[in-house]
């Protein structure tokens, strides 16, 4: 009995695999270009709104695929044999590798020629390896931007500082105010770190200069040089003293770096500033992002040595091709063009490095602002620690700060870094 | 097994002929018919665009009764061999898909590791120990060691210690099901999940604000500072270990409780009618009959501790001295880019792990076996 | 009531109270989680969750609404417009969840569970190397494995099939399946064996009529497990089967929902809560499992 169960039960199967199987003749003359990058949910979405039109367009669809373990993912994929047709990678150190072992495709000469047309020249240097282009950015972030809460600020009387020795004497105003002048968060997880390096990589661009802050990401000074060592020891003026940190060095090893701008919009505020990155916009409280304009204020890291005035810095995602065709081809054009940003850049947190922007697209004055002085800016350098190697910008780098914050002497710090050096 | 009648009638090597075609048909037909029907349902997962719920019933349907349908076949087809031969061939009907399997999944990618640790960075040039070399000598990997074997020595402890006493306990309670289960809970909870939980434990708030974390409130309520937990070396990696034993207590718990339930209760009745005490009853008739389960969970566990990567990477990054074997693989493979170095951990993981093979060995060797 | 039954209440009483130490220190953290789930994002961050018991709190179900419903965006489309639109919900990931989890609990347990026999009660070359390896492999990293098994799928075509992630997750959870289930089938009496082998049974009966029915509380224990593993795992599930919309798993969608850089956790303890309702489900369907005496009666047979 039970035998002839199961040859019903096979014959079942059978047919019905059969059956279904023939249903497979379907298959439809799609254009598909499938793209992968780390940011997702209502980053993503924003992006592929963006996009839209060139979908509409050219009929060409284009699949975007994100993920928080892009690091992982993009190695997995590209080692075992299944990359993306494109992917946005958000480090030029991860392009330069696949690019080494010959995963990339150049750029070819049409996009070259939009890239020349719509980019300044530093843009697609970062994207180069050995002098070939692979790379095209499209959002990209401005990091060197302090934010404060104003209305704690008029109440208050404070004034926006022109120079770091206005801003010093901000910082004590504050105090003898019994306010806390910053509020710092540094954890992040697997990346806790990067905040410290920010923070150095802008201090170094204002003390000693674009010239020696290259020489420095390309290890031609070592870590344990003294223009490195003073801007840690600039750094260590604000960031070990108690008063100025709004919970000393344990606050800023334990809070999360999406939390702690939350200080300054608390009641009654915590801390008076916050130093990051314009994306910072996101992680505020949705009544403060909803008066964006009313309650938050920005302003440039002040120079520090006049000389050197007030460089930006910043980073961002830059798109590399894996698989040349036709449609991958016409998408990366696309994406070297204003137009791919605009609807992106108009729902707010993106900024775009187009030369040729319609700055108006921005929702509120401190993005446009934020926009104009990157677009604008007579030094622009990208952030150093996306610029290492892996071992040191995602390694040595990150670790040394978290230690150096929590107490470890200068020196041995600065030598741990320098070790990391492949 | 059939037996053919030997008949010395004409009509009947004719009859003999038949059946042995029939036989070979037969045997070939349905191996066949097998691996057609499995094809079949192949492609269809793979390429139809039926509803998803139709394709999840498929799907679910045919992976499962496709194992089962192999696994009789192969039974079935050994069968057809002479007693002898069959006997032989029989062990590896059970214990060859998961040799297979393994192989593939796990064994070969190992040996393909051990390979690549000779290697360099990109597996290009060959460099003998030198990967190794850097496992063994390079500080945060020596304090990933000392870290490892604490968690070793405190997990394993702390899991299979409360797990036994849990699972000791509910067994007499009369709220057995609710205490398990809430027990068990914390292993429900994604690590995702655990990992936000944790961090409401431990959070921290400068002194005189309100705390949101639970330790330090009960700190600041007796009059203490509040405390950045993960930052104090070396008890960070206490606090850490603490999470792996909440996780994993419920696993003990649910194993041995298992195991406890296959005592005969006979036994035990038999030792309480004799009028020993409860714990000498532990001790003497339960303890020596879960003694196996005692030294699986412990060695799960243990592998486990050798083995942790999420707590120590989302909760410290390794950083303040909490640094462990596997998050160190991890950087290595995904953030460097150096597959020897990652490769050379990894192996030096498979090396830690022989003293524990070798003490499951000398207990599976004592079997008698048929 | 006698001396013996006092004696024996006042034992249940104090275990029961040890246990309900234990179980309150266990849920806490938990309880946390559940709290700040119910509370608004502001509030989660400035005070204790504890405080809703002296202070009350606008309790909300907007993260559940979020995470169920899918997340609000606010986005600008192709026509200029600024649009407030909810991101898909869950039930295709849930789905996808489901079909990815059954048959990779299923199939690792029907192959462990005959290669635990083999290991346990038969004799054949090679049993103890093997064995040895079956251990050894207890420690691999799976990410070492990734890259090459990815490789042999690209060369087979199973990439993004469901397959190839049954496969993979049968692979991974081998090793401990067959441990687990090793250490329990070895504990049958070995007088069961003897007296069906005696009878003339062969060993593919001995395995479905004897061993499977008498290692339900393994199996039960064993299909948790593996649930779980399988159920919250996010890294095998987008190297194998991808993470695009129609094949991403729940701990997926779930991740992607805390935001680019992980600053809506309030969303994920609303999220951890309903993805931990389908395994605590799952538990406790199986605990009826674990039921004393199956063994005991069986010598009898």
């Amino acid at each position: 009995m039970k035998k002839v169960v199961c040859l019903v039960l096979i014959l079942l199967i059978t047919g019905i695999s059969f059956a279904a199987a023939g249903q497979r003749g379907e298959a439809v003359e799609e254009r598909v270009v499938n793209l992968f990058g780390p940011f997702v949910d209502e980053e993503a979405r924003r992006f592929e709104e963006a996009i839209r039109p060139f979908e509409q367009e050219t009929g060409i669809q284009v699949r975007y695929e994100g993920s928080g373990d892009f690091e992982t993912l993009i190695s997995v994929r590209v080692e075992g044999g299944n990359p993306p047709d494109i992917a946005a990678l958000p480090q030029p150190g991860l392009m330069k590798n696949f690019a080494e072992q010959g995963y990339l495709v150049p750029m070819w000469d049409s996009l070259q020629e939009t890239v020349d047309s719509n980019y300044a020249e530093v843009w697609k240097e970062l994207g180069s390896f050995e002098g070939v282009p692979y790379g095209v950015f499209h959002r990209v972030n401005a990091k060197s931007f302090v934010w404060y809460p104003k209305k704690a600020w008029e109440n208050a009387g404070y004034e926006i500082p022109a120079t770091w020795d206005e801003l010093e004497e901000l910082m004590d105003e504050m105090v003898a105010n019994g306010h806390t002048p910053w509020a710092v968060g540094m954890e992040s997880a697997g990346a806790t770190g990067w905040v410290g390096t920010d923070w150095i990589e802008d201090i170094m661009l204002r003390t000693a200069g674009p010239e020696l802050y290259d020489q420095w990401v390309d290890n031609e000074i070592p870590f344990t040089h003294p223009a490195v060592k003073e801007a840690f020891e600039i750094l260590g003026d604000i960031w070990l003293n108690p008063d100025y940190i709004y919970g000393g060095t344990s606050m800023i090893l334990t809070t999360s770096y999406t939390d702690s701008p939350n200080a300054l919009f608390a009641d009654p505020p915590r801390a008076m500033m916050h130093r990051q990155g314009n994306f910072v916009t996101s992680f505020l409280p949705q009544h403060i992002q909803d008066n964006l304009e009313e309650e938050v204020g920005v302003f440039p890291l002040p120079a520090i040595d006049e000389q050197y005035g007030i460089p930006i810095l910043g980073g961002g995602d830059q798109f590399v091709v894996f698989n040349d065709n036709p449609d991958v081809r016409e998408f990366m054009e696309f994406l070297a063009t204003w137009e791919s940003g605009e609807l992106w850049a108009k729902a707010g947190g993106a900024l775009f490095p187009y030369v040729n922007q319609d700055l108006d697209a921005y929702p509120n004055e401190i993005e446009r602002s934020l926009a104009e002085a990157l677009v604008n800016a007579e030094v622009f350098r990208f952030d150093a620690s996306d610029l290492m190697p892996g071992p040191v910008g995602a390694g040595s780098f990150w670790t040394g700060m978290v230690d150096w914050v929590g107490g470890t002497d200068l020196n041995r710090v600065l030598e741990n870094i320098e070790r990391g050096w492949p | 097994m059939e037996e053919v009648s030997k008949s010395k009638e004409p009509g009947s090597v004719f009859q003999d002929s038949l059946v042995s075609i029939g036989r070979i048909l037969v045997s070939v037909s349905i191996p066949l018919i097998a691996f057609l029907v499995l094809w079949g349902g192949f492609l269809f997962l793979r390429d139809s665009r039926a509803h998803q719920g139709v394709i999840a019933v498929v799907a679910i349907l045919w992976g499962v009764g496709g194992v089962a349908l192999l696994f009789f076949m192969a039974d079935w087809f050994v069968n057809r061999f002479p007693m002898q031969i069959a006997k032989k061939l029989q062990p590896f009907v059970f214990v060859g898909p998961a040799l297979v399997v393994l192989g593939w999944y796990l064994f070969l990618p190992t040996v393909r590791s051990l390979y690549l640790s000779f290697f360099d960075a990109m597996s290009r040039e060959f460099v003998g120990l030198d990967n190794y070399i850097f496992a063994f000598t390079d500080p945060k990997m020596l304090e990933s060691f000392r870290n490892n074997l604490l968690w070793i020595v405190l997990g394993t402890g702390g899991a299979v210690g409360f797990g036994l006493l849990v699972a000791l306990l509910t067994d007499r309670s009369r709220f057995e099901k609710l205490f398990k289960s809430l027990v068990f809970l914390p292993m429900a909870i994604s690590f995702v999940g655990a990992g936000v939980i944790w961090r409401f434990v431990y959070a921290f708030r400068p002194a005189g604000e309100a705390q949101i974390g639970l330790l330090n409130a009960v700190v600041s309520f007796f009059g203490a500072d509040p405390q950045a937990w993960f930052t104090l070396r070396p008890w960070n990696n206490i606090f850490l270990i603490i999470i792996l034993v909440w996780l994993q207590t419920g696993y003990a718990m649910v194993i041995i409780s298992a195991s406890l339930k296959g005592i005969p209760s006979s036994i035990i009745e038999a030792g309480r009618i004799d009028g020993a005490s409860e714990t000498r009853i532990i001790r003497s008739i339960i303890i020596p009959h879960i003694y196996g389960t005692l030294v699986t969970v412990a060695t799960t566990i243990v592998i486990i501790s050798l083995k942790i990567f999420d707590i120590v990477f989302t909760m410290t990054n390794g950083n303040f001295g909490t640094e462990v074997i596997a998050s160190m693989q991890y950087k290595q493979m995904f953030r460097f880019y150096h597959y020897g170095r990652g490769s050379a951990i990894a192996m030096i993981l498979v090396i830690a792990v022989i003293p524990v093979m070798w003490y499951n060995l000398r207990q599976f060797k004592k079997r008698e076996v048929f | 009531m006698s001396l013996e039954t006092r004696k024996k209440a006042k034992w249940k009483m104090i275990i029961n109270l040890i246990l309900l130490v234990i179980v309150v220190i266990w849920t806490l953290p938990t309880m946390g989680l559940l709290i700040s789930s119910v509370r608004p994002q502001s509030e989660v961050l400035s005070t204790g969750w504890w405080t809703v018991f002296s202070e009350g709190t606008d309790f909300t179900a907007d993260n559940y609404r979020q995470v169920l419903g899918g997340r609000e965006y606010t986005f600008v489309d192709s026509e200029g417009r600024t649009v407030r639109a909810s991101g898909d919900n869950m039930s295709q990931a849930f789905l996808n969840s489901l079909t990815v989890t059954i048959p990779s609990v299923v199939i690792p347990i029907l192959i462990a569970a005959a290669a635990a026999f083999a290991f346990a009660w038969l004799v054949f070359p090679g049993r103890k190397v093997f064995f040895t390896l079956v251990i050894a492999l207890l420690v691999v990293p799976l990410q070492i494995a990734l890259i090459p098994i990815l490789r042999d799928y690209m060369a087979l075509g199973l990439t993004g099939t469901y397959l190839a992630i049954w496969l993979a997750h049968t692979g991974f959870g081998l090793p401990l399946a067959t441990y687990l289930l090793y250490n329990y089938i070895s504990t049958i009496p070995r007088d069961i064996f003897e007296s069906a082998f005696l009878d003339g049974a062969k060993q593919m009966t001995v395995f479905t009529r004897l061993v499977m029915p008498l290692s339900v509380p393994a199996i039960a224990s064993l299909a948790i497990f593996q649930f779980l593993w399988v159920w919250n795992d996010l890294l095998v599930a987008l190297v194998f089967l991808g993470g695009t919309a129609d094949v991403a798993v729940l701990t997926q969608r779930l991740a992607n929902m805390v935001g680019s850089r992980g600053q809506d956790w309030h969303l994920l303890t609303a999220g951890a809560f309903i993805t931990m309702v389908i395994p605590l489900t799952v538990f406790f369907g199986l605990q009826r499992y674990f039921v004393r005496g199956l063994m005991a009666g069986s010598v009898k047979g």
